[in-house]
């Protein structure tokens, strides 16, 4: 059996910021801003006041609390002058939801085409994916727990499908075996 | 008569008795019968008519190939047909029926078609119901649909739910058999993340019930030690209940679990389909017993030797009191010992072979029981069900020397390897002559991705029918699979097998060899859709000749079993018929699934309020609070018009319209796209995307722009703000963001990589709101914050700041020829934005309007819609677009097909305004205009088609545009519309801008 709660998470900060990984000025001001360096492909870095996560070869995301999303662009766009990049707030432009509880995994892995065993699936990871038919995001934030963003207008589609595969007693306990 | 008997059963525990329901008649069980078990354990032993004689037909199988026993499972909400009662799971309560008879199962009208056989034969319905051709469709087909088929599809909406699972495992093995069970154990004691997959409820397979010790146990005890080897293994998981259901490229498997159908309503999903990436499959499916096709072999009590034995040895169940067995091998003679042994009386085997020297036959002979060698079966006595066998030479036309009586026919013509799976993705099949069967070519496996074969097949299922010889080549595929998968294989031994040597059996593709068209006619290779010896042979006869057209001429196989018993049998009539071998006949293609999986598992999570995503703006609970009636735009929902009080849709449109032109209306545009285009490239970009010149734009203004595909044709358009010197925001439209945002990362990525260009589709960050009409300046005035004068902010400016105390963009465009502003907010805050408008706006009379308002109110300034105008073939010229071509640019997409002949022709259609002669006579949409005479096929000459056509009520007449031939030079033509036999609508030709041309209302 399971427990696995489902909770939208309050609003959050998000800077979608590309530009070119592997330049010295990148990676300085990513750091500057965030104190964080570019995470490797499909890795999530986080600290206490937030994360960096890679979505493309050339474009990351940037978390944050949501009031300081603005200044994290724009201080990304000072200390990136001169160099080709683009930073936008994207804060409003998504839902978080947590899903945390044993059986999490396989929640996911109802939906998303993803190797989500839990020795495969560690902390660290992120997945830039679809859940049933919208696309997502998400990733580990400790034990059997998940943070996943999707687009705003897909929320309750979103929500009700988790609700939906979280429901007790419809779980294929590989994971948890 | 059919019957439980008193001990054995291996499957089931007689301390749990179940009741069930077949055709209403109360009946009992135990738990571990399959629906089939229990039905014989009752002497239920006829169980449903056939496809298309309506013949009597019972229990041939106990696995998936059963032809015959399709039921009809539950009532109401949890009704489903054609359901195998050999894999169907008893439980308490079950209520089954049986199917394709009337009025009851006993004695049917449509056993006729019986009577009337010579008449249907193969094709029967290509050659019989030609003339006269209406009564196809009024006569032959309703009677012939109502006469042929299979269950009625249930009325009522499933109870149940289902869901999908993805899975990655190094090894998948599919079948839990003695070979399934030894190479998952291979593989995970190497190392590798296996999964081994079961379709029925136990593991075990023929292990279960066939004679044999493994490593010095009984078969059974052979599985529980075996089990509990792979329990202690972390790398391997099992699972039953779980069929390989197909198996695609790339190692991709699904796999159809049956979590709840034994226990209904219990709250689990009812199937759920796994969707497997493996890096090797293991096909352990085993190997399926072939009837012998002799007349009379579907009268019931007619069963396959192995079922026969099925049924005694896993469910305690006798399928008849005298069983005459008839074989071609020796494997049917262990059906023979094992019934002597429970009791029951079997008078005679009948072995077609000249000679039976082997063991199993001796053991029979010691048992008492009659061997007659070189004897077939002439025909079978009985019709409900099996009274006696009339015995004849095999070699002879079937005289008749001796007739047995008996209640049991066991039948075997040999086994064939399960290959579907091997099958699926391109595995190879050669043709073993020995034991007359296709088996998977180790050489020609299913490729993978890195030219390497993916699937390994073990165990009978590759064609080792003798059991030693199954978990060897079950332990070399564990192994195999183990390697390829990057693992090392210990080197462990196959387990020693003790089992009765067997001689090779001889194939027997009609019996007797020289039957008359009487008998062949009688001599059934597939049961479930009544194909007869005699009509293959007919099909080869009438020159089907391949065996795809043969199958179809006939039906061979095509029914929901897919011929696993007939197509051997099949194969070898045609090809004696056009005197080939078999495998130059070939096979027809397997496809998946395996057997048939439910809608439901295909369909998942999404059916109900979760079968499409419906995307929402942030003010959609608003709308839904105030009178909002929905319109689908691409995955939006956007309130197509907000009813008040009593009002109808047309009135509640009318109203927004009116209110709008007069006082201020309010539009929810959130759902337009927006795409962030930034970099030092971003204005070359948009020129080359833009049919127009948007480098030139400046900071701080906008610009309408049209987007082409390379051939030229109009695709989408929107406005393009310049918000910086190096940033543009392009709108597109509500359906084309994602499509644009993709199109321009293509362009980026594979064409124009040098373009120092970022792009980001902002759509869903910001919330947007049009303010519309006469009174809109002085709203946001109200709001406060930005300064919206005309001379700050004149048309087709943009300008930054806060409104209502809201980050806000201003973007003073026009969509309705109305004084108007479009403001962009952070999406959280649009609904609070949206209600500030309102609150300032109350006093201006402001009302919100829906996209039918937007529709009407476009058109009436002829202004062009993507998908009502365009349509795919329409170039920008077309619609007298004309202007917003730049003719100064090198290059853009769609520049160079428009310069093509056919692009540039006069008389191509074009855009027109239509003013019909009775101003209240609405065109319907899409109506054709029509030219007097007709065309070169005699069909009316049309020359064009509306495109949009409304009542307007703000100029209070009907207006419409329309793509017209040569419309160009047809100005103050009358056009004429049929738009029913009797009814011509007339139209005038006019200019598609019917408001304010020159534009002084939105130039305020």
């Amino acid at each position: 059996m399971s427990d696995v709660m489902i909770e939208e998470c309050p609003l959050r900060g998000m800077v979608s910021l590309r530009g070119d990984f592997a330049s010295a000025a990148f990676q300085k001001a990513l750091h500057g801003v965030t104190g964080l360096d570019v995470p490797t492909t499909r890795r999530i870095v986080t600290h206490k006041d937030g994360s960096v996560a890679w979505m493309s070869p050339d474009e990351l995301l940037l978390m944050m609390s949501h009031d300081q999303a603005d200044a994290v662009v724009s201080a990304l766009e000072d200390s990136l002058s001169g160099e080709h990049h683009l930073a936008a707030n994207v804060s409003d432009a998504r839902a978080c939801f947590r899903i945390q509880g044993w059986g999490a995994h396989e929640v996911l892995a109802k939906g998303a085409p993803v190797d989500l065993a839990p020795e495969v699936f560690h902390p660290g990871e992120i997945r830039r994916t679809r859940l049933g038919q919208v696309a997502v995001a998400f990733w580990m934030t400790g034990e059997d727990a998940f943070e996943l963003v999707c687009f705003r207008s897909v929320a309750a589609f979103v929500s009700d499908w988790l609700q939906m595969a979280a429901r007790p007693g419809s779980f294929p306990d590989v994971f948890n075996a | 008569m059919s019957t439980r008997l008193a001990n054995g059963g291996v499957r089931i525990d007689r301390s749990r008795p179940l009741d069930f329901t077949f055709n209403g008649r109360r009946l009992k069980g135990f738990e571990g019968d399959t629906l089939a078990s229990a039905l014989l354990a009752n002497g239920q032993t006829l169980v449903g008519r056939s496809f298309k004689y309506h013949r009597p037909r019972g229990i041939v199988a106990s696995g998936a190939e059963e032809p015959n026993a399709l039921v009809r499972l539950g009532k109401g909400d949890r009704a489903e047909p054609n359901q195998r009662a050999t894999t169907t799971e008893l439980f308490a309560g079950l209520e089954a029926g049986s199917q394709n008879h009337w009025p009851s199962l006993e004695f049917d009208i449509g056993a006729i078609n019986a009577k009337l056989s010579r008449f249907l034969p193969a094709g029967f319905y290509y050659k019989t119901f030609i003339h006269p051709r209406a009564a196809w469709k009024h006569l032959f087909e309703p009677v012939i649909r109502q006469s042929a088929g299979l269950g009625p599809a249930p009325t009522e909406r499933d109870a149940d739910r289902y869901e999908h699972f993805y899975a990655f495992v190094d090894v998948l093995v599919i079948g839990g058999g003695a070979a399934g069970l030894k190479s998952a154990e291979v593989a995970g004691r190497a190392g590798a993340k296996t999964l081994l997959i079961e379709q029925t409820a136990a593991f075990g397979g023929r292990t279960l019930v066939d004679p044999c010790e493994i490593d010095g146990k009984a078969g059974p005890e052979w599985v529980e030690d075996q089990l509990a080897r792979l329990d202690g293994l972390d790398t391997v998981t099992c699972r039953t209940r779980m069929m390989g259901a197909g198996v695609y490229d790339h190692g991709y498997c699904l796999a159809y679990e049956r979590i709840s159908d034994h226990t209904p309503g219990d709250g689990r999903p009812r199937h759920r389909l796994w969707r497997i990436r493996a890096k090797r499959i293991i096909t352990a499916t085993g190997a399926i017993e072939r009837p012998l096709p002799f007349s009379g072999n579907d009268v019931p009590g007619v069963m396959l030797a192995s079922a026969v034995r099925d049924y005694v040895g896993l469910y305690g169940v006798s399928p008849g009191d005298r069983t005459v067995v008839v074989t071609n091998n020796d494997d049917a003679y262990r059906t023979a010992i094992a019934l002597k042994e429970a009791g029951l009386d079997v008078p005679a085997i009948l072995d077609a072979r000249p000679m039976a020297t082997n063991a199993l036959a001796d053991k029979a002979r010691g048992l008492g029981i009659r061997v007659e060698v070189g004897r077939g079966v002439a025909s079978v006595q009985g019709t409900k069900q099996v009274t006696g066998v009339s015995i004849c030479a095999q070699a002879g036309e079937g005289a008749v020397l001796e007739t047995i009586a008996c209640d049991c026919v066991a039948m075997s013509g040999g086994w064939s390897p399960v290959v579907h799976l091997w099958s699926h993705c391109g595995g190879k099949l050669i043709w073993d002559p020995d034991h007359a069967h296709f088996a998977p070519d180790p050489d020609r496996p299913p490729l993978g991705a890195d030219g390497s074969g993916f699937v390994i097949a073990a165990g009978s299922a590759s064609g080792a029918l003798h059991a030693g010889d199954a978990v060897e080549s079950a332990v070399r595929a564990g192994r195999q699979a183990a390697e390829e998968t990057g693992h090392e294989p210990g080197d462990e031994a196959a387990p020693e097998i003790t089992v009765e040597d067997e001689q090779f059996m001889e194939a027997v593709w009609c019996m007797p060899q020289g039957a008359d068209i009487k008998l062949r006619s009688k001599a059934f290779l597939d049961y479930q859709n009544d194909v007869k010896v005699s009509d293959v042979q007919l099909a080869a006869q009438e020159g089907f000749e391949s065996v795809e057209h043969a199958k179809r001429y006939t039906t061979l196989g095509m029914a929901t079993d897919q011929g696993k018993l007939s197509n051997i049998n099949g194969l070898a009539v045609l090809a004696h018929a056009r005197d080939a071998s078999i495998p130059q006949v070939g096979t027809t293609t397997f496809r998946p699934p395996y057997t048939p999986i439910s809608m439901g598992a295909i369909a998942g999570e999404a059916r109900g309020a979760l079968f499409k995503p419906v995307r929402k703006t942030p003010m959609d609970d608003w709308h839904a609070d105030h009178g909002a009636h929905w319109e689908p735009v691409a995955d939006w929902r956007r309130p197509y018009t907000y009813r008040q009080g009593g009002e109808n849709i047309e009135q509640a449109v009318t109203r927004e319209i009116l209110n709008t032109r007069t006082n201020v209306g309010l539009l929810d545009a959130s759902t337009l796209g927006k795409i962030l285009v930034k970099g030092p490239d971003a204005g070359k970009f948009l020129d080359l995307i833009y049919t127009n010149m948007m480098s030139s734009l400046k900071m701080g203004r906008c610009r309408y722009g049209l987007m082409c595909t390379e051939n030229g044709f109009l695709f989408d358009d929107g406005v393009v703000v310049r918000l910086g010197e190096d940033s543009f925001l392009c709108h597109t439209t509500s359906g084309g963001s994602d499509r644009v945002h993709a199109w321009m990362e293509e362009w980026l990525q594979t064409e124009w990589w040098d373009l120092k260009v970022y792009t980001a589709n902002l759509t869903e960050q910001f919330a947007q709101v049009a303010v519309v009409g006469p009174k809109a300046r002085a709203v946001l005035e109200a709001l406060g914050g930005i300064d919206v004068s005309g001379d700050v902010l004149p048309f087709m400016a943009f300008a930054e700041g806060t409104l209502a105390g809201i980050k806000a963009r201003v973007f003073r465009i026009s969509f309705s020829g109305e004084l108007s502003y479009e403001i962009a907010v952070p999406a959280a805050q649009g609904l609070a934005f949206w209600q500030a408008c309102l609150d300032a706006g109350s006093a201006h009379d402001i009302q919100p309007y829906g996209t039918e308002a937007l529709h009407v109110m476009r058109a009436e300034k002829g202004f062009i819609m993507i998908g009502d105008e365009t349509d795919g073939t329409v170039i920008p010229q077309d619609l007298g677009l004309d202007w917003a071509i730049s003719k100064k640019k090198d290059d853009f997409i769609g520049k160079r097909a428009q310069m093509r002949s056919f692009m540039r022709r006069e008389d191509r259609k074009q855009l027109v305004g239509l003013a019909t002669e009775d101003p209240r006579t609405v065109l319907p949409d899409g109506a054709h205009a029509v030219e007097p005479g007709t065309n070169a096929y005699g069909h009316a000459r049309t020359i064009g088609h509306v495109t949009s056509t409304y009542f307007s009520p703000t100029l209070d007449r009907s207006i419409a545009m329309a793509l017209i031939k040569g419309g160009a030079d047809r100005m103050g033509e009358t056009l004429s519309f049929q738009v029913d036999k009797d009814r011509t609508i007339r139209a005038k030709v006019v200019d598609p801008v019917f408001l304010d041309k020159d534009g002084e209302r939105q130039n305020v």
